[in-house]
C-alpha cells in the first residue's frame, strides 16, 4: 500500500531536527508543519519576510498584513520576527536555512530539479526555488512517485526546465524514500507493501538499493 | 574691510561652504575642519547631517554631561539626534553613500589634482598609519564633495598641484574647494577661481597653487 | 522640501512618463501601494515597465493597470494569479521578465546602494543563467546578476512621518524597503502619518533620505488572497 500525502509529510517530518530553520513549499511540503515530533522545535521561515510562523488564524484573527509564500493567512508567535525580502533571502542564500521541503515536477538522478515551467503552457514564474534550492543546506523532495499519465517523474534526466542542478538531497514519494549524493540515487526506504521491482518499473532513474 | 583681514580664518571657511549648500540637501561632513560646517546653517534653509557609522538627522554637540555613549558620530564625538532622526546599521548607512543618495560631502584634503583627485587618507611615508575610513565610499558616492582645507600645508607646501603624489581617496572626485585663500571650482581646463578671501590676491593664490590657476 | 501631499494624485504629479520605469512594492496583495495605484492607472501613463514580485489580481493591485493596458512590461517572480496578465502574455501583448525572487529583492537592494551588479549561484545550469557572465568562487559557480533602479518606486508603510521615515507592518514588508531605495524619486503611502519627532529613531526601518514623497492612505481594502484559518476547536 503506497504512502498517502499524509504519509509522505510525516516522513519528511522525521528528516526535521531540533534547532532547525526549516523552510517549507508550497503545497504538500506545507503538510509537513502538522507532523513536527514531539520534543523537537523547529522554526518555520517563509521567504515573503518572516521568521517564526504560526498556524493558520482563527476567523476573528485573520490579517491581512500578515501571511506565507503561499498568501495564505497565518500567525505569529512569540519568537517571530519580521524583514524585508532582502534579509529574507540572505538567509536564505547565505546558507542559515538548514532544510527546505519543496515539490517537483521531475527530478533526475544525479539530484538536478524541475519544479517551475512546462513550455508551452503558461509560466508562473519561478517564486522564490531557485534561491531556496541554490542556498539551502538539504533539499527534501516530496512528490508523487508517478505523473498522473503514469509518467515517471524521476529520471536519468530531467526534460523540463531546470530550478537548480544537481541540488536534491532526499525524495520522499508515495513508494518510498531516496537519497541522492555524488554517488547517485539510492532506495533507503519502501511503503508498505511496495516491492522493488515495482518501484523499478515506475521509475526511470538509476538507483542502487539498500533498505 | 580692513587691511589687516587676510584670508579666511577655519570658521569662516565653514560658512563660506555652508553658503553654497542648497536647502534641504543631506549633507555628510568629514571628521576634523568639515565638522565646523554644521555650526552654519543660512537663513531659510534646512540641512539633514548624516554620519556614516548610522545617523541620518545628526545634531549639535550635547551639553556637558548629557553626553550618550552610544550616539556619536563618524569622528566618535558626542552628538544629538534631531527630531525626524533614524539609526541604521553600517550596510544600510552605505546604501545611502554609495547608492547616490547624500546631495553634499564635505571633506578635508592633503592633496587635489586639478582634475579634481583627492588625496587624503594616506601620505604614503612608512611611518605613517593610513586611515581610509569611509572616505573612498564618499567620493565615489556623493554627488557633489566640497573640499575644505588650508591652502598649503604648515610648512607652505601647496595642497593644489597637478597631480598628487600621496595615494589617491578617489579619481575626479572634487567639485569646488575652500581654503582659508579662496574658493576654486575643478573644472575641465583646471584649477578655475571662483571667489577671493579678503584681502587676498590672484597672484598670492597662484603662487600658492602648484598647478596653473584660472582667473574668473 | 515639503514631502507629505494631500493625496496619491497630487503625489504622482510632475513625475510620471510614458515608458518610464515603476517599481511597486508588495508581495501578492499584502504591502501594496493601493493608492497610489489607483493614481498610477488614473494619470493614463502608458508603456510602463514594472518591476514587481507579482502583478496583482485581476481587478486589483497592478491588475489595475493591466485592464487598462498602460504596462508594457513586467518584471516579477511570479504571476500565477492573474488571468487577464495571462491573456494578454499569451496574446504576446505583453512583455515578461522572471527573477528568482531572492535575485530580484537583491537586485532592488544593489541598484539602491549603487552596486551595478553582484554573483549569485541562484539559477546556475537553469534557463536563467543563459548569456549571464559565470564565474568560480571558491570551488563554486556563481552568475552575474545586474542591480535594479526605477524612475519611480511606490512604496506602502504602515506609520510615516513628515520627513519620510517609515516603519513597516508584519509581512506588509516585503519588497517595499529595498524599492524606497532604488527608485530615483520614491513615493511613499501610509497608514497613519506622524509629526516628526513622533517615531522612536531605532525603530526605523526606512529613513527618510529614500522618500521625495509621502501621503497618508485613504480607504484602503487591504485586501487577502487566501482566507486560510483554524476553526476553533480543530487545534
Amino acid at each position: 500500500m503506497a504512502w498517502t500525502r499524509q504519509d509522505m509529510a510525516r516522513r519528511a517530518a522525521l528528516e526535521l531536527q531540533d534547532g532547525f530553520y526549516v523552510n517549507l513549499g508550497i503545497g504538500i511540503p506545507t503538510l509537513v508543519a502538522n507532523f513536527i515530533p514531539d520534543g523537537i522545535s523547529v522554526t518555520l521561515q517563509s521567504e515573503n519576510g518572516m521568521l517564526g510562523m504560526g498556524p493558520f488564524p482563527y476567523e476573528e484573527d485573520i490579517d491581512p498584513d500578515l501571511i506565507n509564500a503561499g498568501k495564505q493567512t497565518i500567525t505569529e508567535l512569540d519568537s517571530t520576527s519580521y524583514f524585508s525580502s532582502a534579509d529574507s533571502f540572505g538567509m536564505i542564500r547565505g546558507g542559515h536555512i538548514a532544510l527546505s521541503i519543496l515539490g517537483a515536477m521531475q527530478v533526475a538522478e544525479n539530484g538536478d530539479l524541475a519544479n517551475w515551467m512546462i513550455p508551452g503552457k503558461m509560466v508562473k514564474g519561478m517564486g522564490g526555488a531557485m534561491d531556496l534550492v541554490a542556498g539551502v543546506k538539504k533539499v527534501v523532495i516530496i512528490m508523487d512517485h508517478n505523473a498522473r499519465d503514469g509518467s515517471a517523474k524521476f529520471l536519468k534526466e530531467c526534460t523540463l526546465p531546470l530550478t537548480g542542478v544537481r541540488v536534491v538531497d532526499m525524495i520522499i514519494s508515495d513508494v518510498g524514500v531516496f537519497t541522492i549524493d555524488d554517488d547517485g540515487a539510492t532506495l533507503v526506504e519502501l511503503a508498505p507493501e511496495v516491492t522493488v521491482e515495482e518501484v523499478r518499473e515506475r521509475t526511470e532513474a538509476d538507483f542502487k538499493v539498500a533498505l | 574691510m580692513s587691511l589687516e583681514t587676510k584670508g579666511w580664518n577655519r570658521e569662516q571657511m565653514a560658512e563660506r561652504v555652508a553658503l553654497d549648500i542648497p536647502d534641504g540637501s543631506y549633507i555628510n561632513l568629514g571628521i576634523g575642519l568639515p565638522e565646523l560646517v554644521a555650526k552654519f546653517v543660512p537663513e531659510g534653509r534646512e540641512f539633514i547631517y548624516h554620519t556614516e557609522n548610522g545617523l541620518l538627522g545628526m545634531g549639535p554637540a550635547p551639553e556637558p554631561g548629557k553626553e550618550d555613549p552610544e550616539l556619536v558620530n563618524a569622528g566618535k564625538k558626542a552628538v544629538t539626534a534631531v527630531p525626524g532622526a533614524s539609526y541604521f546599521h553600517h550596510g544600510d548607512s552605505f546604501t545611502m553613500i554609495r547608492g547616490g543618495h547624500i546631495d553634499v560631502c564635505v571633506l578635508g584634503a592633503m592633496q587635489i589634482s586639478e582634475r579634481g583627485d583627492l588625496a587624503n587618507w594616506s601620505t604614503g611615508a612608512p611611518d605613517a598609519i593610513p586611515a581610509v575610513g569611509g572616505a573612498m565610499d564618499l567620493v565615489a558616492g556623493v554627488k557633489t564633495i566640497f573640499v575644505i582645507s588650508q591652502h598649503t600645508t604648515k610648512n607652505g607646501i601647496p595642497k593644489l598641484v597637478k597631480d598628487c603624489s600621496y595615494p589617491l581617496t578617489g579619481l575626479k572626485v572634487v567639485t569646488r574647494i575652500y581654503t582659508d585663500l579662496a574658493v576654486i571650482d575643478i573644472t575641465p581646463e583646471g584649477f578655475r577661481l571662483r571667489e577671493l578671501a579678503p584681502g587676498i590676491s590672484f597672484a598670492q593664490v597662484a603662487e600658492k597653487t602648484d598647478a596653473p590657476l584660472i582667473s574668473y | 522640501m515639503k514631502k507629505p501631499y494631500p493625496d496619491a494624485t497630487a503625489a504622482l504629479d510632475g513625475v510620471l512618463f510614458d515608458g518610464m520605469t515603476i517599481m511597486a512594492g508588495g508581495f501578492g496583495l499584502c504591502g501594496i501601494p493601493e493608492n497610489l495605484i489607483t493614481a498610477l492607472r488614473d494619470s493614463g501613463t502608458q508603456g510602463i515597465t514594472a518591476i514587481s514580485n507579482n502583478a496583482g489580481v485581476d481587478d486589483f493591485g497592478l491588475g489595475l493597470l493591466l485592464q487598462t493596458r498602460q504596462i508594457k512590461k513586467m518584471v516579477s517572480s511570479y504571476v500565477g494569479e492573474n488571468k487577464e496578465f495571462e491573456r494578454q502574455y499569451l496574446a504576446e501583448e505583453l512583455e515578461l521578465e522572471f527573477n528568482p525572487q531572492g535575485t530580484m529583492a537583491e537586485r532592488i537592494r544593489a541598484g539602491g546602494a549603487g552596486i551595478p551588479g553582484f554573483y549569485t549561484k541562484t539559477g546556475v545550469g537553469t534557463l536563467i543563467a543563459e548569456g549571464k557572465e559565470h564565474k568560480d568562487f571558491n570551488g563554486e559557480t556563481y552568475i552575474l546578476e545586474t542591480g535594479l533602479i526605477a524612475d519611480v518606486s511606490l512604496v506602502k508603510a504602515w506609520k510615516g512621518d513628515k520627513e519620510g521615515n517609515l516603519i513597516f507592518r508584519k509581512t506588509a514588508r516585503n519588497f517595499n524597503p529595498m524599492m524606497a531605495t532604488a527608485g530615483k524619486f520614491t513615493v511613499a503611502e501610509v497608514e497613519e502619518l506622524v509629526e516628526v519627532g513622533e517615531l522612536d529613531p531605532d525603530q526605523i526601518h526606512t529613513p527618510g533620505i529614500f522618500v521625495q514623497r509621502i501621503i497618508q492612505s485613504k480607504d484602503l481594502e487591504k485586501r487577502i488572497e487566501q482566507r486560510t484559518i483554524t476553526e476553533r476547536g480543530e487545534e
